[in-house]
């Protein structure tokens, strides 16, 4: 037994033969779905009737009856060959193939046109709702951290806070707070991110830290180190000294840090900003500065080349 | 044709078989089914030739599973993690499914480096079938993708961890990288749309791609038809080639003799 083949020149639509049996077969259908309300057995029942029935249908129409007329097909030309087009009272202009612009040309190119500019209408903004919200306002608040009298002189304190409450705790982010004392009259401080330079890990301290002192207000924690030997990261092992510049290890350049206001006697932390490297040490360092970029990334020499434009951070 | 009293169980079967004629007359589908499975391919052909099948098995349970996952999974920073130990720990065989679909990842990857290195050492990449090596790149780089962007749903400290250490390792790209990473996390940090960006490509916009990927793969498959093993002696003519009785090749599968009734 061959399926029909769909291309067989001999084929005729199999329009299938007058039947009862539908008749049956619905009735089955019936007693089945009342009986899926009033009873199980029912249920069976209509579904047996509905299957002998529906067995007895398609039975009926693969035997078939054969079709006793094949419809007219009326042939193309009732009256003999065709007039060619250029003849006769219907005549098309001679020079239709010679037109600079056909019309099937036109039609061609508008909808492609048409289809392209639609196509655009959806898919622009679709695609800038995908991509803008990443690089638009990303600009970070300045947080405040709590009193100046929080931070002892000469000790890193290991400050978490949420930089937007509205996401919550995703948003939370460390950094390491030293105040250097006075300088020129002002107070001094070293704001570190905890961001490893290599891929972004979280830098810890190397050494103890001050439980017992731990203070928190608000979304903030301040907790004091002891005293530190500097910071090294988890993930590949890079290390950095107490001011973070590299010391071993894989990453490309000294901790990012933050810069820092004080208002009403209150530390705020600011925007961050990378960091190549640092000379000297506290109140007097000279920090070589430059515009945030992602981990990985020299920010100083010649492979900086690789990285010409940040995105807005 | 000679007419002839229709017996008994010849009318059984066509009643039987009458669904798959209606279909096949209606759309096809059932010749274009057969055609594809029972395709000519060489007589010599070799068992790591199954490993695209294998692979093609593989990514449709990722794609089950991960359906399944998707009905309990929550993608949202506070309930993600909570939702993921629901799943492990609560729901019905929860664990089983979790677990195809998170080992089933790593069998996906495998097997596809397994495919390609078939493909490879069969010199199968060679004339006509470059355009299908460059498919099958494609497909490689999506299917990493998927295991990077699904690596972050758990979102335990490993995930989260290993994320941004893979967001950051896009950020060294020469030029586009800060780019790419950026719009990777959807800012400047990780932040609360991350976990569901991620989610979206790791469940909509991959496996999209890559089932499109994958129908022309296989088309260009069936197209141009497998290669024989690099050792083959048949396709270097020097073997003998052993015709069979309807004049096919030696096979796996041989065509079913015509009989005309
Ligand atoms: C989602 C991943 C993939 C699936 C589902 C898949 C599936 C398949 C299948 C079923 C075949 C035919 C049987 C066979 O030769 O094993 C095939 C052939 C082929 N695949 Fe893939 N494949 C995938 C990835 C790849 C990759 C990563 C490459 C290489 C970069 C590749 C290159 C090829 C080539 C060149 C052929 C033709 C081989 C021949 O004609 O002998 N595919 N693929
Ligand atoms: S991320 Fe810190 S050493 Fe690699």
């Amino acid at each position: 037994m061959q399926p029909h083949s769909p291309v067989d020149p001999q084929d005729q639509p199999h329009v299938p033969g007058p039947s009862l049996w539908p008749v049956g077969f619905a009735v089955g259908v019936v007693v089945l779905l009342v009986g899926l309300i009033v009873s199980w057995w029912i249920a069976g029942l209509g579904a047996l009737v509905a299957l002998a029935f529906a067995f007895l249908w398609v039975r009926d129409l693969t035997v078939g009856t054969p079709l006793t007329h094949t419809p007219e097909v009326p042939p193309e030309s009732p009256t003999g060959p065709a007039l060619p087009a250029t003849d006769g009272p219907a005549a098309m202009p001679l020079s239709l193939s010679d037109e600079r612009f056909p019309r099937s040309k036109f039609l061609e190119l508008s909808t492609l046109g048409l289809g392209g500019v639609i196509g655009g209408i959806v898919t622009a903004p679709a695609l800038g709702f995908m991509i803008a919200p990443a690089f638009l306002k990303q600009g970070q608040k300045d947080h405040d951290l709590g009193p100046l009298s929080d931070f002892p002189e000469g000790r890193y304190v290991v400050a978490t806070y949420m930089a937007d409450a509205a996401q919550g705790e995703v948003s939370r982010r460390t950094a390491y707070v030293r105040f250097n004392g006075q300088q020129n009259g002002q107070p001094s401080f070293s704001v570190i991110s905890n961001h490893c330079a290599h891929l972004g890990c979280p830098v810890q301290p190397n050494g103890p830290l001050d439980e017992q002192n731990k203070k928190q207000h608000g979304d903030v924690t301040l907790i004091p180190t002891i005293s530190i030997a500097g910071f090294g990261c988890p993930c590949h092992g890079g290390q950095y000294d107490t001011e973070g510049n590299r010391t071993s290890g894989p990453p490309v350049r000294a901790l990012d840090r933050y810069s820092f206001s004080i208002r009403n006697g209150r530390l705020f932390i600011g925007k961050p900003f990378s960091v190549s490297h640092v000379d000297g040490a506290g109140a007097s360092a000279q920090i070589h500065k430059w515009k945030l970029s992602f981990p990985g990334e020299p920010v100083s020499g010649l492979e900086s080349w690789l990285y010409p434009i940040q995105p807005p951070h | 044709m000679a007419t002839r009293r229709v017996t008994r169980t010849e009318q059984l079967q066509q009643t039987i078989l009458y669904p798959v004629d209606w279909l096949e007359e209606r759309s096809g589908l059932v010749g274009g089914l057969k055609y594809f499975l029972f395709r000519k391919v060489p007589g010599d052909i070799n068992w790591f030739q199954t490993l695209g099948s294998a692979t093609l098995t593989a990514f449709i349970v990722q794609a089950l599973t991960g359906s399944i996952l998707a009905m309990y999974y929550k993608p949202d920073p506070n309930s993600a993690y909570p939702s993921i130990q629901h799943i492990t720990n609560d729901v019905w065989a929860g664990w089983l499914v979790r677990g195809m679909h998170r080992w089933g990842a790593s069998v996906f990857i495998i097997l596809m480096f397994m495919h390609m290195g078939r493909v490879f050492l069969f010199g199968a990449y060679k004339y006509p079938r470059e355009l299908n090596w460059v498919i099958g790149v494609l497909l490689l780089a999506m299917g990493l993708a998927e295991g990077f962007t699904g690596y972050l749903l758990p979102w335990d400290q490993t995930a989260y961890w290993a994320t941004v250490v893979g967001i950051n390792l896009n950020g060294t790209a020469p030029f586009l990288g800060p780019f790419i990473a950026q719009f990777l996390q959807g800012g400047t940090y990780i932040n609360a749309d991350t976990l569901a960006r991620f989610y979206a490509i790791h469940m909509l916009l991959i496996p999209g791609a890559i089932i499109a990927l994958i129908g022309l793969h296989l088309y260009l498959v069936v197209r141009l038809g497998v290669t024989s093993p690099p050792w083959s002696r048949e396709a270097a003519g020097t073997g003998s080639i052993i015709p069979s009785r309807n004049g096919g090749r030696r096979g796996l599968t041989r065509p079913r003799p015509r009989r005309s009734r």
